[in-house]
C-alpha cells in the first residue's frame, strides 16, 4: 500500500499537523509522524480539502482542439481541483446516458481526478423536449445535475417540469439565467461602456429575471435549483431573499466575476469576452460580498477552453468563454483573503465542502480527518505568481489574466491518496500536446 | 497620426488641422487639374466588409485624386464569403504591399483590432465600424458645418446641433457626438427612449424624446437613416408613427431658423426620418456633405500617409 506524509502542514483553521496517507485514506493525522514512504516537506503551506469544481467545459467529446477530458484532469489538478463536472455542451451532447458514460469512462482512464458528467435537460440542448433525465441518472454516472448550460432553460413549463422531475432522485437543475429574448446578438454588459463602444448589450435583467421566475417555480415544486455563474447585483439580492424563504436554492459565482469588470472591453480583444459578460465594478462588489455572506453557495470556474483562431479575431465573432482551472485558486485568495472578506474555513466551504455537497459528490469534499478519502490540496497561501498563458497546463490558452499578479498557488495535489500534482507539475497524462 | 480608429484618437486641434488640410486640398483640386500627385506610389486598399457604395468611392475618389494606387476588395462573392478571417484577408492584403487599409465593417473595433492586433502594419483608417464609430463621416460633416459657420473658426462653441433618430445603432452619431463636443458645440440627440443609447447622461449631450420642442433654437439638424426592419425589434411600431414623431417633414423644416442648415448622412428614406421637401430643400446641405467628404478623406489619407512634416505643417507639397 503507498504511503505518503505531509510534514508540517497547516490546517485551515492554522493548527500545524503531519498528515500521513496509506493507501488511498487519510490513515493518522498529529505530530511527529513517520513512514516508509513519500515524505513531503510542507512548512509554510496549508493542506485543505481537494477543491471541487461544478462548471467545468472539458469540449470532449467534439472539441478536442480545446480541451480533452485528460487535459482538462490535467489543468484541473494543476488549479488544486480533485473533482470536476464536465457540462453537457458537447457534441454530441450529453443527453443521453451513452455520452454521459463515454465521459465519465474518459475521466476514470485520466485517473488524475474525478470527472462528473453533468446531463443536459433538453434534448440537443434545444429547449423544447426533456433529455433523457431518468437514464443518466440510473446510468454508471449517476448524474445528479442536469442543465442546458450555455443556454437558458427559459420555456417556463419545461424549467418547471424538470425541476419536478429530479425530485425523483434528488436531483437538481443548474441553469443559465440568460432570458433569450432580451440577449439578442448581446455581445457584454449593457451599460455606459457597451453604449460606447457600439457593442449590443447583455441587461443584468436578463440574468435575473429568470432567476426570479426560477426561484418561485423551485418554491412552487419544491426542488432544488442551482443558478450558474451569477453575475449581478440585483441577482445576488434575489438568491438573499429566496434563501431567507427558505427556498432551495444554490448559487455560484465565478472567478473571473468576482475581479474584472466591463471595463477592460475598450480595447475589443475577445479575451475578455465571456457568458454572462462582465459586469460593473459595483456587481463585483456585490458578488464579493454574497459569497462571504453565504448568499453564493460555491465558487465555480465556468473554465470554457478555445482554440486561439476563436479568439484571434474581431470582438462579434469570437466566441464567449475563459479558462479558469488553474487561476481559480489565486483570484479567490486574491479576491476574498487578502481583501479580509473571507477567511480559510469558508474558501474550504465555496471550493469543496458546499459543491460537492450539492452535486452528491460521495468522498468529495469530506473535511481532513482520519479514515477518509484523501482528496487533498496543498496550497502555498502567500505566494506571488505571474499568470503566464504560455505555460498553462490546459491545451487552450485564453485566460484574461496573463500578465496578472495574483496572491495563493497550489503546490500539490492528491487525488484518492495519489499524488497528482507535486511541486506543480502534473503526474500523469505527460504524453499530450498542449497545443 | 497612424490610423484613424475613432475621434476619440484626435484632439479638437488635430481635427481641425484635418479640416483646414482639406480646405486647401479643395483650393488646389478646384481647377480643372482635379489630381495631386501626393501619394504616387502608395497603396490603399478599401476593405468592405459591407456593402456601401457611396463610402467606399468616396475614399475611391480621395486616393485616386492622390495619385494613390488603389485597390478595392469587396467581402462578398471573395475568399470571405468562403470563410476566410479577417485576420488571413489583412495580411493577405498586406503581403499585397498595402500602405493604409481602409476598412468597413459589420463588426463593431473591427477597426481597431486590425489595427491593435499586430497583424497588419500598415495605418488604417476606419470607414464604419459595426455600431460604434464612422470617424471620417464626422470630419466631413464637421467641415460642412464650418462652411455654413465660418471656414475658419477654429471651434463650434455657440453652434447647437441636434441629432436626430436612431441614435443607438448609429455609428455616424457616436463619431458626431463626440467631434462635435469635442469642438465645443451644444448637442443634443432626439429619438424615441428605444432609439437612445444606455446611459446617454454619461456621453455629455443634451436629449429628448420631443423633435418639436425646441426646433426653433437649433443651427444644425443633423438626420439619420432609420432602419424600417427596427420595427421588427419592437423599436417603434411603423414607419408613419415613427415618421410623424421624428421625420423632419415640412412643417418642421418651416420652423427652423433662417440660416439653419439640414444634414443627412445618406443614403436617405425620403418619406421616413425626412421628406422629400426637405431634403431637397435649400437648407439641406446633402450633397455638400458628398463632394465635402472627398476633400476630407483626401485630408486624412494625407495626413496618415504622407509624412509627418507635412503633414504638421500643412504644406502641400
Amino acid at each position: 500500500m503507498s504511503e505518503l506524509l505531509l510534514k508540517n502542514v497547516t490546517l485551515a483553521d492554522n493548527s500545524q499537523v503531519d498528515i500521513h496517507i496509506k493507501g488511498d485514506r487519510i490513515f493518522a493525522i498529529g505530530s511527529d509522524l513517520s513512514t516508509t514512504g513519500e515524505v513531503l516537506d510542507c512548512s509554510g503551506l496549508m493542506a485543505l480539502p481537494g477543491f471541487v469544481d461544478l462548471h467545468t467545459h472539458v469540449r470532449e467529446p467534439g472539441k478536442e482542439n480545446a480541451e480533452t477530458v485528460l487535459t482538462g484532469s490535467r489543468s484541473a489538478v494543476r488549479g488544486g481541483f480533485t473533482a470536476v463536472s464536465a457540462m453537457p455542451n458537447t457534441n454530441p451532447v450529453a443527453d443521453t446516458a451513452g455520452v454521459v458514460e463515454q465521459v465519465l469512462r474518459l475521466g476514470k482512464s485520466a485517473g488524475l481526478c474525478d470527472v462528473f458528467p453533468i446531463g443536459a435537460v433538453s434534448a440537443g440542448l434545444n429547449g423544447e423536449h426533456l433529455a433523457e433525465i431518468g437514464a443518466m441518472a440510473d446510468s454508471a454516472a449517476k448524474v445528479r445535475i442536469f442543465s442546458d448550460d450555455g443556454k437558458c432553460v427559459s420555456d417556463p413549463l419545461l424549467m418547471r417540469r424538470a425541476l419536478e422531475y429530479v425530485k425523483i432522485f434528488d436531483g437538481v437543475i443548474a441553469q443559465h439565467a440568460q432570458e433569450p429574448r432580451l440577449t439578442i446578438n448581446a455581445q457584454m454588459n449593457e451599460g455606459v461602456v457597451a453604449s460606447e463602444l457600439g457593442l449590443t448589450g447583455w441587461p443584468s435583467i436578463a440574468e435575473e429575471s429568470i432567476i426570479a421566475r426560477d426561484i418561485l417555480l423551485a418554491e412552487t415544486v419544491k426542488s432544488r435549483l442551482h443558478i450558474c455563474h451569477v453575475s449581478t447585483k440585483g441577482s445576488v439580492e434575489l438568491i438573499r431573499w429566496a434563501k431567507s424563504r427558505g427556498i432551495s436554492v444554490t448559487a455560484e459565482v465565478t472567478p473571473h466575476h468576482l475581479i474584472l469588470t466591463d471595463e477592460l472591453v475598450r480595447g475589443y480583444d475577445p479575451i475578455y469576452k465571456v457568458n454572462p459578460p462582465l459586469r460593473t465594478n459595483d456587481d463585483v462588489v456585490a458578488l464579493r460580498a454574497g459569497l462571504a455572506d453565504g448568499t453564493i453557495d460555491i465558487v465555480a470556474t465556468d473554465h470554457a477552453p478555445h482554440p486561439a483562431e476563436d479568439k484571434d479575431c474581431e470582438w462579434a465573432s469570437a466566441a464567449f468563454g475563459m479558462v479558469g482551472l488553474e487561476t481559480a485558486f489565486g483570484v479567490v485568495v486574491t479576491t476574498m483573503i487578502r481583501t479580509g472578506l473571507m477567511d480559510w474555513k469558508r474558501l474550504v466551504e465555496v471550493m469543496s465542502i458546499n459543491p460537492a455537497r450539492i452535486g452528491g459528490y460521495g468522498d468529495q469534499g469530506q473535511p481532513l480527518e482520519v479514515g477518509a478519502m484523501a482528496h487533498i490540496t496543498v496550497v502555498d497561501p502567500k505566494k506571488e505568481w505571474t499568470v503566464d498563458k504560455q505555460a498553462l497546463i490546459s491545451r487552450s490558452s485564453n485566460t484574461p489574466f496573463h500578465g496578472s499578479t495574483l496572491t495563493g498557488d497550489v503546490i500539490h495535489t492528491i487525488y484518492r491518496g495519489a499524488l497528482v500534482l507535486k511541486d506543480q507539475r502534473v503526474m500523469g497524462g505527460e504524453n499530450v500536446s498542449n497545443g | 497620426m497612424k490610423h484613424l480608429l475613432s475621434i476619440n484618437d484626435i484632439t479638437a486641434a488635430e481635427a481641425i488641422s484635418i479640416l483646414d488640410t482639406a480646405a486647401q486640398l479643395q483650393n488646389l483640386t478646384s481647377g480643372t487639374v482635379k489630381k495631386l500627385p501626393t501619394l504616387r506610389g502608395r497603396t490603399v486598399v478599401n476593405l468592405f466588409f459591407e456593402d456601401s457604395t457611396r463610402t467606399r468611392l468616396s475614399f475611391d475618389a480621395a486616393a485616386k485624386r492622390l495619385s494613390a494606387d488603389v485597390t478595392n476588395f469587396a467581402a462578398k462573392g471573395s475568399s470571405v464569403s468562403k470563410g476566410e478571417s479577417l485576420k488571413d484577408t489583412a495580411q493577405t492584403l498586406q503581403a499585397m504591399g498595402a500602405d493604409a487599409i481602409v476598412i468597413r465593417h459589420g463588426a463593431s473595433g473591427a477597426a481597431k483590432r486590425l489595427a491593435e492586433s499586430g497583424w497588419v502594419s500598415a495605418s488604417i483608417i476606419n470607414a464604419g465600424d459595426g455600431t460604434h464609430e464612422h470617424p471620417t463621416q464626422a470630419l466631413l460633416d464637421a467641415f460642412t458645418i464650418r462652411k455654413h459657420f465660418g471656414p475658419t473658426r477654429s471651434d463650434f462653441v455657440g453652434l447647437k446641433v441636434a441629432i436626430v433618430g436612431d441614435i443607438v445603432h448609429s455609428r455616424v452619431a457616436r463619431s458626431n457626438v463626440l467631434l462635435l463636443k469635442k469642438l465645443g458645440a451644444d448637442v443634443t440627440v432626439i429619438a424615441p427612449p428605444t432609439l437612445i443609447p444606455y446611459g446617454i447622461e454619461s456621453w455629455g449631450v443634451a436629449h429628448s424624446f420631443n423633435l418639436d420642442e425646441d426646433l426653433e433654437s437649433f443651427d444644425v439638424v443633423m438626420m439619420l437613416r432609420v432602419q424600417l426592419e427596427r420595427m421588427n425589434e419592437a423599436y417603434f411600431p411603423n414607419g408613419r408613427e415613427y415618421s410623424r414623431g421624428y421625420g423632419l417633414d415640412e412643417v418642421r423644416l418651416g420652423r427652423l431658423k433662417a440660416h439653419a442648415i439640414v444634414m443627412h448622412p445618406g443614403p436617405m428614406n425620403r418619406g421616413l426620418e425626412i421628406s422629400a421637401a426637405s431634403a431637397d430643400s435649400v437648407r439641406s446641405v446633402v450633397l455638400e456633405q458628398v463632394s465635402n467628404g472627398v476633400l476630407v478623406r483626401m485630408a486624412v489619407l494625407y495626413q496618415l500617409l504622407a509624412g509627418p512634416d507635412q503633414a504638421a505643417t500643412g504644406v502641400l507639397a
